[in-house]
């Protein structure tokens, strides 16, 4: 069992590390008509990457290697992912595959 | 239109005129009809079945924030038809969302069809979670949970299709090569007499391009279907009626119930196209197939 300190100090110090990383690297990329903006993102790994949908119509944002998924995104709504391992994913968008777009994640 | 205009594109003309144009299908030849309000009922053959599209249950938006009423408006326009088609198909975005509640709504209107069996195919509204799961769990009993799969009426074969759950980046619909397999062994044994009904949400000829209004590998199919003397293509997706004769082969596209899009190529994307509300029921609709000997004919009504 752990100690209830420890069960305390945990939750905390987790709070914290999500709170600092967000603010210095998150990314928003704007879908707006039918194009994911701007199409092409480099980030260091472990950031945040967010869509949101501005377009009357719903998309999706979807991984070309099952990487990530989201739901359809109404107008408004947004969908985040955090990117962990350098490498290029390319996705696209379920519901207009003329829709697409690539994130290419860095070592930090 | 031009000063002489060829027999088709006077066909195109007048379906894009609107409501209630009868179209006789004779040796792949479309022969239109002048249709009064109600007519079909008095149209000659037997009806065969309608079809009914893009009903996107889940949509809110300005372009017609009451989705469930113009479809509740269908179902009374088509219960109250005096003679009722033995099957209703569905050409696909059933939902908006993919939503298990959209589903669910779109599933107890339905239901209130009087027009018989219900035959569905997905839109890519309808599978949005990936593997359509909430489309499979409700549709996909008639198809082993294929998607797709095929069956006889009244000596006319029905084929559901399925090109909404193979895009490739960049790309049209597609239907794939296990589909595609299926569908030539589905027609092999099939005498080339046979009436042929394909139905399948995306058009299966290359309407607009950039829009994705299209079927990538729709070509392979169609070679399958060439031989037939009739076959008629129904599609939904693009929220008005487009339509095109190649040889015995008839496409058409049918309206939806819940909102009109733009024309081919007109504006930012294939989106909602937001209209006046008194003309609003002009630009939604249904599809009556009826059948004549060996010809079906068809007969596009919109609600006012
Ligand atoms: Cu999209």
């Amino acid at each position: 069992m752990h100690s209830l300190k420890h069960a305390f100090a945990y939750p905390l110090a987790m709070l914290l590390f999500v709170a600092s990383a967000s603010a210095a690297d998150s990314n928003t990329i704007i879908i707006k008509k039918f194009m994911f903006n701007p199409m092409d993102v480099t980030v260091a790994a472990g950031t945040d990457v967010t869509w949101e949908n501005q377009d009357g119509e719903p998309h999706t944002v979807v991984s070309l290697t099952n990487d990530f998924r989201s739901q359809a995104l109404d107008e408004k709504d947004k969908f985040t992912h955090r990117f962990d391992k350098p490498g290029t994913y390319k996705y696209l968008c379920s519901i207009h595959p003329k829709m697409v777009g690539t994130i290419t994640v860095v070592a930090k | 239109m031009t000063d002489n205009p060829s027999r088709r594109r006077a066909l195109q003309c007048m379906a894009f005129g609107g409501a209630g144009t009868l179209f006789t299908l004779s040796g792949g030849v479309l022969t239109p009809v002048a249709l009064a309000q109600g007519a079909a009922d008095k149209a000659p053959g037997v009806p065969l079945f309608l079809q009914i599209s893009d009903t996107h249950i889940g949509f809110n938006k300005d372009a017609n924030p009451d989705v469930p009423g113009t479809l509740k408006e269908t179902i009374a326009l088509v219960n109250a038809m005096k003679t009722r088609p033995a099957l209703t198909i569905h050409t696909g975005d059933i939902t908006h969302l993919s939503k298990a509640a959209e589903f669910d709504t779109a599933n107890q209107l339905l239901m209130g069809l009087k027009a018989g069996e219900l035959h569905t195919v997905p839109g890519e509204h309808d599978v949005t979670d990936g593997m359509g799961t909430e489309y499979f769990g409700r549709f996909g009993k008639a198809s082993d949970n294929r998607g797709y799969y095929s069956f006889d009426h009244q000596g006319v074969h029905f084929i559901g299709l399925v090109n909404v759950m193979n895009f490739k980046p960049n790309g049209l619909g597609g239907f794939g090569a296990d589909q595609l397999a299926w569908l030539k062994a589905d027609l092999a044994a099939r005498s080339s007499s046979t009436p042929i009904v394909v139905f399948a949400h995306m058009p299966m000829w290359t309407i607009q391009e950039s829009w994705g209004w299209g079927t990538g590998d729709a070509e392979e199919a169609l070679s399958y279907l060439r031989r037939f003397g009739s076959v008629t293509v129904l599609n939904g997706h693009i929220h008005q009626i487009v339509q095109k004769v190649e040889g015995n082969i008839t496409f058409h596209t049918a309206r939806s119930t819940a909102y009109p899009q733009p024309q081919a190529g007109q504006g930012d994307g294939p989106g909602p196209l937001k209209v006046p509300a008194d003309q609003l029921p002009h630009m939604l609709g249904i599809t009556s197939i009826r059948l004549q000997r060996h010809h079906l004919s068809l007969s596009d009504t919109t609600l006012a």
